[in-house]
């Protein structure tokens, strides 16, 4: 085994560890607390929480998965080609609303909880996905997509069969970016009362409990950095199958 | 095409065919016309009621703006040339702002000042419509950098001259801005001061730990993995997380209280955002660097350049378009990320946004979110237009 593979073996055994029993390292976060105050979250199961938090997240995420990929295949057809400027200009403005707004301005239509937060996810999450799917459909490699022409492949064949294929590598690229910025966007949602690990943060901000918020940050943290590498490895396996590892190191 | 197509394209004019986006917004306008225009309510916190076009503005107003929406989405449904929809989209886009501040001065009962008037579901639809159509166009006419800013001024100019006519001062978003107008440009000041401060740091040191990776191989992978980790804490936490030692250097290290140094306020709010603003930074520095090509560095060896001659007229002048990419980044990000300092303390806008969920006041809530919005997206124009500007110049073959 690498030494890179051990270090996250430990990680992840070190986080199942602390969402199971987090009685285990109150020793550790006790250090961060002053006057008595708890070390450990005392107002929710920090298991539960997480699992919310990551359910959230894989719900937001698979939404978005499924309209921004259909969104860029359409306009990478030749029927939607007209749409292919506008879609680009408006994938760069939509970056520009801060998350803290959408939210806020979501609660009067959805009410406070998770909805809001579940639509703010799921309009971050587009962007990144959009854009990377429409890399992926419109760099593939001349030749193959010829071929498939050549062959007498019919457009969705072609869709199917040769370049939604050759792009997986890219669009999972995009899924990744949108994952680990819901996972970190997901913790404002507690500010609508959203139940996620933004509580913990939180819970630590009103206290002046930095042990809260440590554990809060670092749980979310983690999880970020296991799932981003989880899916690079995806993406390495997928592009050594597709043949493309030399093609784009990016 | 064949010949049968052709002919017929020539019994009638161009113009006079379906535009596929325009059936989009013809759609997006058509259920916008349908929602309510205008929310009136009797006080700032109850449920609004709905007021539809028809009920919003008198009948003269409200007939001429039905009569302006109907021209706009019949040239945007129409293949008019491209200019002719800018100009229509433009001209809608004014209406539906002039025609708004009207509304809520007809909706107000004289001498009422409890009673809030904001704009509704309808209102934002017909506006996101026209916005797409004016998107669209300004994205055809690719226009140079300048202009570009050019039309960006004047929409600011257009907006600044709506305020000061006092034309808006019904809208309840203006209505809780005037009673926390000192407020509301302190914390405008603090947030700019938050999103530029952090980002004019986060350049001074990345460029040189860019240049330092670009340089040093074993360094940059570690390094590049450090600030990439840096990114995966949220932000909430990250603020909360600095509060500790900053109160501690406070505390312990002199002179720092003097220069504004406290664990709570804008010292870990300014410290969090330059941390998220170093990763973009260093790695467009090390690919911009990278991306240089080996003639132009050759070329340099051969006139007897040093390495420090070479770096600061070669390589650095012809990686800036790529690191000014990574500066627009970061600053259209840490605008909006600032509204976060709220939480611990440190202002800006965010506070209007956290009050505003706090009290369910949603007026509130637009007051610190629009302008962040507006702010965002003018740097990210302004931006936009000078990375075009910079690399037309160094770029050329």
């Amino acid at each position: 085994m690498k030494p890179g593979n051990i270090i996250r073996l430990i990680v992840f055994v070190t986080l199942i560890l602390f969402l199971a029993k987090p009685e285990l390292f109150s020793g550790f976060f006790s250090l961060f607390t002053k006057n008595n105050q708890p070390a450990i979250y005392n107002q929710g199961s920090l298991l539960d929480i997480t699992l919310n938090h990551l359910g959230i997240v894989l719900a937001a995420t698979a939404a978005s998965t499924i309209i921004a990929v259909g969104l860029a295949i359409i306009v990478t057809r030749p029927f939607g080609a007209e749409f292919l400027p506008l879609s680009r200009s408006l994938a760069n403005i939509g970056q520009t609303f801060p998350p803290v707004a959408v939210l806020a301005l979501a609660v009067p239509m959805l009410g406070f909880g998770t909805a809001p937060t579940l639509v703010a996810l799921f309009l971050y999450g587009l962007l990144p996905i959009f854009e990377n799917t429409l890399t992926g459909l419109t760099n593939l490699p001349p030749a193959v997509t010829d071929a498939a022409k050549g062959v007498g492949m019919t457009g969705w064949q072609r869709l199917i069969k040769v370049e939604l294929p050759l792009a997986l590598p890219v669009i999972l690229a995009g899924i990744r970016l949108s994952v680990v910025i819901s996972l970190a966007t997901a913790t404002i949602g507690s500010t609508v009362a959203a139940r996620t690990l933004g509580e913990v943060i939180i819970a630590g901000l009103l206290s002046s409990n930095t042990a809260f918020v440590l554990q809060g940050g670092l749980i979310v943290g983690v999880l970020a950095v296991l799932i981003y590498d989880a899916l690079s490895a995806l993406e390495r396996y997928l592009m050594a199958r597709t043949g493309q590892l030399g093609r784009a190191a990016a | 095409m064949s010949i049968a197509d052709t002919a017929h394209a020539t019994t009638r004019p161009a113009w006079l065919a379906l535009d596929k986006l325009g059936v989009l917004i013809a759609l997006i306008a058509a259920a916008g016309a349908i929602l309510p225009f205008a929310l009136f309510r009797a006080n700032r916190i109850v449920v609004g009621k709905p007021k539809s076009l028809l009920e919003a503005l008198p009948s003269f107003p409200s007939g001429l703006l039905i009569g302006i929406l109907l021209v706009g989405v019949v040239i945007a449904l129409l293949r008019f040339p491209v200019t002719a929809k800018l100009a229509a989209g433009f001209a809608v886009l004014a209406a539906l702002m002039i025609f708004i501040g009207q509304s809520a001065s007809y909706l107000t009962p004289e001498g009422d000042t409890f009673a809030r008037v904001s704009p509704g579901a309808g209102f934002w639809l017909l506006l996101f419509a026209f916005a797409l159509l004016v998107t669209d166009a300004l994205t055809r006419l690719r226009f140079k950098p300048l202009i570009r800013i050019a039309i960006l001024v004047a929409v600011i100019a257009a907006i600044a001259l709506l305020l000061w006519s006092g034309s808006w001062n019904s809208l309840s978003i203006l209505k809780e801005y005037a009673t926390r107008a000192p407020a509301f440009w302190a914390e405008g000041r603090t947030h700019l001061a938050l999103a530029f401060g952090s980002v004019a740091i986060a350049t001074v040191i990345g460029i040189p730990v860019g240049i330092l990776c670009y340089r040093v191989k074993p360094l940059r992978a570690g390094v590049l993995n450090v600030l990439n980790i840096v990114q995966t804490i949220p932000s909430i936490a990250l603020f909360g997380l600095l509060i500790a030692p900053l109160a501690w250097v406070a505390a312990n290290i002199p002179g720092a209280r003097d220069i504004g140094i406290s664990g709570i306020g804008a010292a870990p709010a300014l410290v969090a955002l330059f941390a998220y603003s170093l990763l973009p930074i260093v790695s467009n520095t090390v690919v911009g660097l990278q991306s240089v090509s080996p003639a132009a560095i050759d070329a340099a060896k051969g006139m007897g350049m040093t390495g420090r001659q070479r770096l600061f007229a070669v390589e650095l002048p012809l990686a800036f378009p790529v690191i000014l990419t990574g500066i627009r980044i970061v600053l259209v990000q840490n605008i909006g990320l600032a509204t976060i300092a709220a939480l611990i303390g440190g202002g800006g806008f965010g506070v209007f946004v956290f009050q505003g969920i706090g009290q369910t006041a949603m007026d509130l809530v637009l007051l610190g979110a629009v302008p962040t919005v507006a702010l965002a997206f003018a740097a990210a124009v302004v931006l936009d237009a000078l990375v075009e500007l910079t690399s037309r110049g160094s770029r050329r073959p």
